[in-house]
């Protein structure tokens, strides 16, 4: 019985990923000249949001798996 | 450098999560196998991010940087000729000596091995030396944090201070672990879009090669000094490092960096919490798998700085300091938003170093020096208080170690130069300690004293460059000089640990069963999947490695 870390890290990320989305998509688009006017924000929110998705469902996958009625 | 608010959004979330994390953890600490080894039950994956993370420390990020950008490629040897190997050698052949001795700690394998006084020597040395950086990993980040950003450095102590002993009085190792993990993840997407956007700007690979090859050039050596790992070292004089390849493969490749990860609690306490003997065994391992390509991650930025950079931006208060490196390339490279994520990867490096300090710190007080001198027999909930306690002293003291790392700035070097002179024979006592059953306890102990008081003689009797005449014996650069007072050291310590055994009375061979290579039963690997099996796992990291080695020639 413990935390399964899977949780934090997945949402975390999740979080931080929609945000860089969403500054990515709405926020100052003048700052990537420094990126060559690549919005680096909104792929790298993508990347994360992708990526606590995945962990999420990593995590509630493993849940289902071990759940009460499936023990003997 | 200023931030918006998406910055300091992001660096919000990262706060709420760690202290989040401890408090979630909190109903689970009911027994010191809880709090100090986190019940022995964590996953692999978790235990071996953790591993590499726990070294990873914002030091780490911004030294390798700055070694990239004074040395080129040839930095990526810290992890393929250093890391690596040793990495494997401690998952496949000293993992089931830790692990299966069921010692709380290093200093406790020692004591079980070979006697008290030897445990205690350990203990001690590696409590201080914990402390200490601890200190210098908070000092540090205040200093950089004032620079960058105009944040007061005393605010910058208290409050990571604040944090990591919140979290970890917590939630103990877990705690400790899971945040470890978070690091490891937050730099991998705090740094990678840097190296693309780096590279973007540099022409890529082969663009990047050529600007570095007029920065070789510049610097008087050959055109491929600063993008060629192997080729320039031949000779000291042939790369801006200053070392020849034996010098390097000896002293960096063996001794320093075997005597770190194969016996520095720091990082093998992440190993032993882990679930399983395999587990334990395939925690290095696993984290042998990304430590290969963080060259890419690390080094990689530095190389672009140079290359892209004038090198007035590299002068800070008159001086040459590379360490501006890595925070120059967030500084130009990094629209808002991923610059409070790069900032927030360097936060939670330098945080988590303390934390891992930390909570090594408090194991080792708490069974090897309170529970083996102090008060023997006590509860269990005695020593998790005791615990407690410890995380407390240990993260004040840490706050007093950064203030005299403040006033005393060279005290700091001096230091580190003492704790690499205890790291160097370390390794020496524990390859005879595993692999030689008639290696004794007194020879253990005289070795690691031989061999510190070696590398301290060795020290004083060299010297680097110019400085070197009045020396028996000079270094082209600061660097060889260390690698072979590494040397030395290592030689001293197995050398008279071996006589010192030769003519002590060793144990008898019932009582070192499970302790030594060969009196403990061979682990076989059966009915495990390929992909648990710890040698095979090793077999593809060292090929891997090899190859990475052969690219950068």
């Amino acid at each position: 019985m413990q935390l399964d870390l899977r949780y934090p890290i997945g949402l975390m990320f999740g979080i931080i990923g929609l945000l860089l989305i969403g500054y990515g998509l709405l926020g100052d688009q003048s700052v990537y000249a420094v990126s060559l006017g690549v919005n680096v924000n909104l792929w790298a929110g993508l990347g994360m949001t992708a990526f606590g998705g995945l962990m999420l469902g990593g995590g509630w996958l493993s849940a289902r798996r071990t759940s009460p009625t499936e023990r003997p | 450098m200023h931030l918006q608010g998406i910055d300091y959004a992001i660096i919000g979330v990262y706060f709420v999560f760690v202290l989040g994390i401890g408090a979630a953890l909190k109903r689970f600490m009911k027994t010191s196998l809880d709090f100090f080894e986190s019940g022995r039950s964590l996953a692999a994956w978790i235990t071996g991010l953790a591993f590499l993370s726990a070294n990873l420390g914002a030091q780490e990020v911004i030294g390798m940087a700055a070694s990239g950008a004074k040395y080129g490629i040839m930095t990526s040897h810290f992890y393929w000729v250093g890391a690596i190997p040793a990495m494997i050698f401690v998952g496949v052949f000293m993992m089931p000596f830790y692990y299966g001795s069921r010692a709380h700690s290093v200093p406790e394998y020692l004591r079980l091995r070979f006697d008290e006084k030897t445990r205690a020597l350990n203990a001690v040395s590696f409590a201080v030396m914990t402390l200490f950086s601890s200190g210098i990993s908070m000092y540090v980040m205040g200093l950089l944090f004032q620079l960058l950003l105009g944040w007061d450095i005393n605010v910058s102590i208290f409050v990571s201070a604040i944090v990591v002993l919140v979290y970890i009085l917590l939630g103990g190792l877990t705690s400790s672990i899971y945040n470890e993990v978070l690091q490891f993840f937050l730099i991998v997407f705090g740094f990678l879009p840097l190296v693309f956007i780096g590279l973007m700007h540099a022409g890529g690979w082969s663009g990047l090669q050529s600007r570095l090859s007029t920065v070789a050039t510049n610097a008087g050596f050959a055109p491929g000094a600063w993008t060629q790992s192997w080729q320039h070292m031949g000779s000291p004089a042939a790369n801006p490092m200053g070392v020849e390849w034996f010098g390097m493969a000896m002293g960096l490749g063996f001794v320093l960096s075997f005597g770190y990860w194969c016996t520095d609690f720091l990082v093998i306490q992440r190993a032993m919490a882990a679930k399983s003997m395999n587990a334990a065994r395939r925690t290095p391992l696993l984290a042998a798998i990304p430590k290969m390509f963080f060259p890419f991650i690390v080094i990689l930025p530095g190389m672009i700085a140079i290359a892209l950079l004038p090198s007035s931006s590299f002068v800070v208060n008159g001086k040459l300091d590379y360490n501006m490196a890595m925070p120059l390339m967030l500084e130009k490279f990094y629209p808002p938003g991923l610059l409070g994520l790069g900032l927030t990867a360097l936060v939670a490096s330098f945080m988590s170093g303390m934390a891992g300090n930390v909570t090594a710190f408090n194991t080792v007080w708490t069974y090897d020096i309170y529970k083996a001198y102090l008060h023997k027999n006590a509860g269990d909930a005695d020593y998790m208080r005791m615990g407690r306690m410890a995380t407390v002293f240990g993260t004040l003291a840490s706050v007093a170690t950064a203030y005299v790392a403040m006033q005393f700035g060279n005290i700091m070097d001096l230091l580190q130069l003492v704790f690499s002179f205890i790291n160097a024979p370390l390794f020496a006592t524990f390859l005879l300690g595993m692999f030689w059953a008639r290696a004794t306890a007194n020879g253990a102990f005289w070795g690691l004293l031989s061999g510190t008081t070696a590398a301290g003689i060795h020290y004083f009797l060299t010297g680097v460059g110019a400085a070197a005449t009045t020396k028996l014996h000079g270094y082209p650069s600061d660097m060889a000089q260390n690698f072979w007072g590494a040397i030395w050291a290592w030689s001293a310590c197995f050398v008279v640990t071996i006589v010192v055994s030769l003519v002590t009375k060793p144990r008898a061979a019932a009582e070192l069963k499970g302790l030594v290579y060969s009196l403990t039963p061979k682990i076989t690997e059966e009915g495990v999947a390929w992909y648990r099996r710890p040698v095979l796992l090793a077999i593809i990291v060292g090929a891997l490695t090899i190859a990475l080695n052969i690219y950068f020639w």
